[in-house]
């Protein structure tokens, strides 16, 4: 039992605190200071400095493209990117459909599509929800069938996060009316380009455009971009979802939140206090605290614990759920620091435009961010759904 | 960075589980309690001579097996799974952590006695006034030429009923609450002038109101410096908090896998209610308190050797996070029950009689908050 890092580990923090200060890119660093929003070049940006790093994907097996690290390196790789506030990578390439296609796919897959999601060509979306079917994934109903060596698509998906900007897509489609729900979906790799496909934004409450709505119309999707087997599409899901909540507890970036959050209560005053000393707010602030603490060493008791090696199993629910909740605590408690400065609603600057914003700099966003991250306790798997598989996985009711 | 136990660490547990899952089986254990002793001798001996548990965390050159906090944690969390009632806490962790810091001839005599099961000792540093501050205290001591003279009463003082010797704080200096002042002593139970009102505990504990009227004791009576006892004090106190939190995780152990059980066999509606999703998130919210009070527990057991500031505020998170966690287990288990939670037939009751106790000991959730905060979030 060591709760320290051995000195290889702390040469390997060294050494990635070392490349990010060196190489993270300047105009991107700058945009994040300024509160502008991202386009999609600039998450690109440092896509591509951790590509010929050769850093791009931790997780992976060497064969494709990993790092080799240990599950330690691993986590003070993530620690040490949110420390220095880095833009996340997007997840729906490298932490999605890319195990997938590794695990599942054909050898002509893998070459075809893994070396364009490492090196960021490829910009891929989630094709899951429907209006129909949420928490009930398994009653989708956009349907695929199949005309020689083509597939034809029609249907709806929803909450699709990013779309507008995606080169390709991996969609769970159904591909037997007569079977069991899990048993007749099919997952499908589909370029956006085709004809059939449209995208249309859907706005949420903080004012971005994040998700989309995507209509499939007749869309002719190759044969060869099924992956895996037909109706064995529900495998891929569950493979996938387990591991989209790698990671999902957010303890590194939810530790630097924490700190913002100090440093604005610091900043704003109540009487003639900070609002850090106002003693309501001091002991939200020291339970968030606690709380992330105890996310925090359930996360390495996973990790460095006895069963360090087996993966990610259904426990990993348990850092969903905690890490979502403290990631909305997070944004709680910087809406109610920043008083009555949460109200005017920032749009962003237009062209041209000098005036600063109305507030506080750390205001502007405080609202829509709290609005935004309504999101977690939702987003990959509901945290009732999550409930539900510790439930039934881990405590075998 | 490593979690995992060593060979040496899963063969205690291991030894240690079996030898309670015996010797404190529940309708045993209920019978012990009810004894006019309170507990069976026989068990500490055997803990002591035939397991060696007692040794576990000594040092191999004061004759133990070269452990620390972490056999601490593993023992009190098997204790906690079987209700035990043995002293671990005030004669292995306390004491045993303050004569090992002290050392001298006093440790010397007393180690060996403690790790073989002879002496039994009881930490008495609560007062009536004082609540959770270590530092409140009116008792006195007095020095006479080469002794000193103790004068106070010391409150709910557990395991006083069974102790050889007491370890005692008091005021050889300073003002009521003064940090400075304070001292140690560690004295034979049997010493004139002392005196006891015995009582059960609500959990099945023993512990007495112990009264020091012109009780002389001699000078190498104490540890360490005069009047500057209060860090170690708080020291010893951190590593007992830490071990009651490990007790607490084995308490809700129990109280989190009876439930499911309970669960899966009460059928109404027609179905087992663990059928019911209100119940399964409930339960699922239970064990998430419980999985959050290990880590926790893992977290300060760790950190109980970092210099005072960081210890203390690694102890009080969590210990506020565990007497959270114990309550909200607690209560829920009681309630999923229903109607039998609450008669005294059920192990269920006495897991959540003893949870509820633990949540006080040693500091409640809001003084831990406070101290918590003073540290990590001072004005």
């Amino acid at each position: 039992m060591e709760m320290e890092f051995s000195p290889e580990e702390l040469a390997f923090q060294q050494e990635v605190r070392t490349f990010i200060a060196e190489n993270y890119p300047a105009q991107l660093r700058g945009k994040q200071d300024e509160g502008d929003e991202l386009s999609k070049e600039d998450f690109l940006a440092w896509h591509k400095v951790l590509y010929e790093k050769g850093w791009i994907a931790p997780a992976w097996p060497v064969e494709y493209g990993g790092t080799g690290w240990t599950p330690t390196q691993r986590f003070i790789f993530s620690e040490e990117t949110a420390r220095a506030e880095c833009v996340k990578l997007m997840p729906f390439g490298l932490t999605m459909v890319g195990p997938v296609i590794y695990t599942f796919g054909t050898p002509e897959q893998k070459a075809r599509f893994l070396p364009r999601i490492l090196s960021g060509e490829d910009w891929w979306c989630q094709g899951y929800s429907e209006p129909g079917a949420g928490s009930d994934l398994a009653s989708l109903r956009t349907a695929a069938v199949r005309e020689g060596d083509e597939y034809i698509v029609n249907g709806q998906k929803t909450w699709t996060t990013l779309a507008q900007h995606a080169d390709w897509g991996f969609f769970l489609v159904r591909t037997n009316k007569d079977a069991k729900p899990q048993e007749g979906i099919s997952f499908l790799l589909i370029d956006m380009k085709t004809p059939g496909i449209t995208v249309r934004p859907i706005i949420t409450l903080g004012g971005e455009h994040e998700v989309n709505e995507v209509f499939l119309e007749n869309v002719r999707v190759p044969a060869d971009q099924l992956v895996y087997e037909e109706n064995k599409g529900w495998t891929c899901a569950k493979f996938l979802l387990a591991h989209e909540r790698t990671g999902i507890a957010g303890v590194a970036s939810s530790k630097r939140g924490l700190e913002k959050v100090k440093e604005i209560a610091r900043t704003e005053v109540d009487g003639d206090k900070p609002l850090l000393s106002n003693a309501f707010f001091k002991r939200k602030v020291a339970e968030l605290e606690i709380d992330l603490t105890a996310l925090e060493f359930t996360e390495l008791r996973g990790l460095a614990g006895p069963n360090a090696n087996k993966g990610p199993g259904p426990e990993s629910s348990l850092l969903k759920i905690k890490g979502s909740e403290i990631q909305q605590r997070l944004t709680e408690l910087t809406l109610e620091a920043v008083g009555h400065y949460g109200a005017p609603y920032f749009r962003g600057f237009d062209e041209g435009d000098n005036a600063h914003p109305i507030g506080p700099d750390y205001a502007h966003r405080a609202a829509p961010t709290y609005f935004n991250m309504r999101k977690t306790t939702i987003y990959g798997g509901s945290n009732e759904i999550q409930r539900g598989i510790i439930a039934k996985m881990v405590l075998g009711l | 960075m490593d979690f995992t136990y060593t060979e040496t660490q899963d063969m205690i547990r291991d030894t240690l589980s079996r030898f309670l899952s015996d010797s404190y089986d529940f309708e045993h254990r209920q019978k012990l309690i009810a004894s006019d002793a309170g507990r069976d001798p026989g068990v500490w001996k055997a803990l002591a001579q035939d397991l060696g548990m007692l040794g576990a965390a000594f040092s191999e050159e004061q004759g133990g097996l070269g452990g620390g906090a972490l056999e601490h944690a593993i023992i009190m969390e098997e204790m906690g799974k079987v209700l035990a009632v043995e002293p671990y806490i005030p004669t292995v962790v306390v004491a045993g952590s303050a004569l090992t810091a002290v050392g001298g001839p006093l440790a010397e005599q007393m180690i060996p006695a403690i790790i073989g099961g002879e002496a039994i000792v009881a930490f008495a540093y609560a007062e009536p006034q004082g609540r959770y501050n270590p530092a409140n205290l009116r008792t006195t001591a007095k020095k006479e030429g080469g002794s000193y003279v103790l004068n106070g009463h010391k409150a709910v003082v557990y395991a006083a009923p069974w102790a050889t010797h007491l370890l005692v704080t008091a005021r050889t200096g300073g003002s009521q609450s003064e940090r400075d002042g304070i001292s140690l002593f560690l004295i034979d139970a049997k010493t004139a002038g002392i005196s006891r009102r015995d009582y059960p505990t609500v959990d099945g504990n023993r512990a007495s109101e112990v009264y020091f009227e012109n009780v002389s004791v001699p000078a190498d009576a104490l540890l360490g410096a005069e009047g500057g006892a209060l860090p170690l004090i708080e020291k010893i106190m951190d590593e007992a908090t830490v071990a009651i939190c490990a007790e607490a995780v084995g308490v809700m152990h129990k109280l989190h896998e009876g439930t499911l059980e309970y669960t899966q066999q009460r059928k109404q509606f027609g179905v087992p209610i663990s059928k019911f999703q209100v119940l399964q998130h409930r339960m699922v919210d239970m064990f998430m308190e419980w999985e959050q009070s290990k880590s926790m527990t893992l977290m300060a057991t760790l950190k109980l050797g970092l210099p005072d500031n960081e210890r203390k505020a690694a102890v009080s998170a969590c210990k506020a996070k565990v007497s959270r966690a114990a309550k909200f287990v607690g209560q829920n288990a009681i309630q999923t029950h229903g109607g039998i939670g609450i008669t005294q037939e059920l192990a269920i009751g006495h897991y959540f009689k003893r949870a509820t106790l633990i949540e006080g000991q040693f500091g409640s959730h809001d003084f831990h908050m406070d101290r918590f905060e003073q540290l990590v979030l001072p004005d």
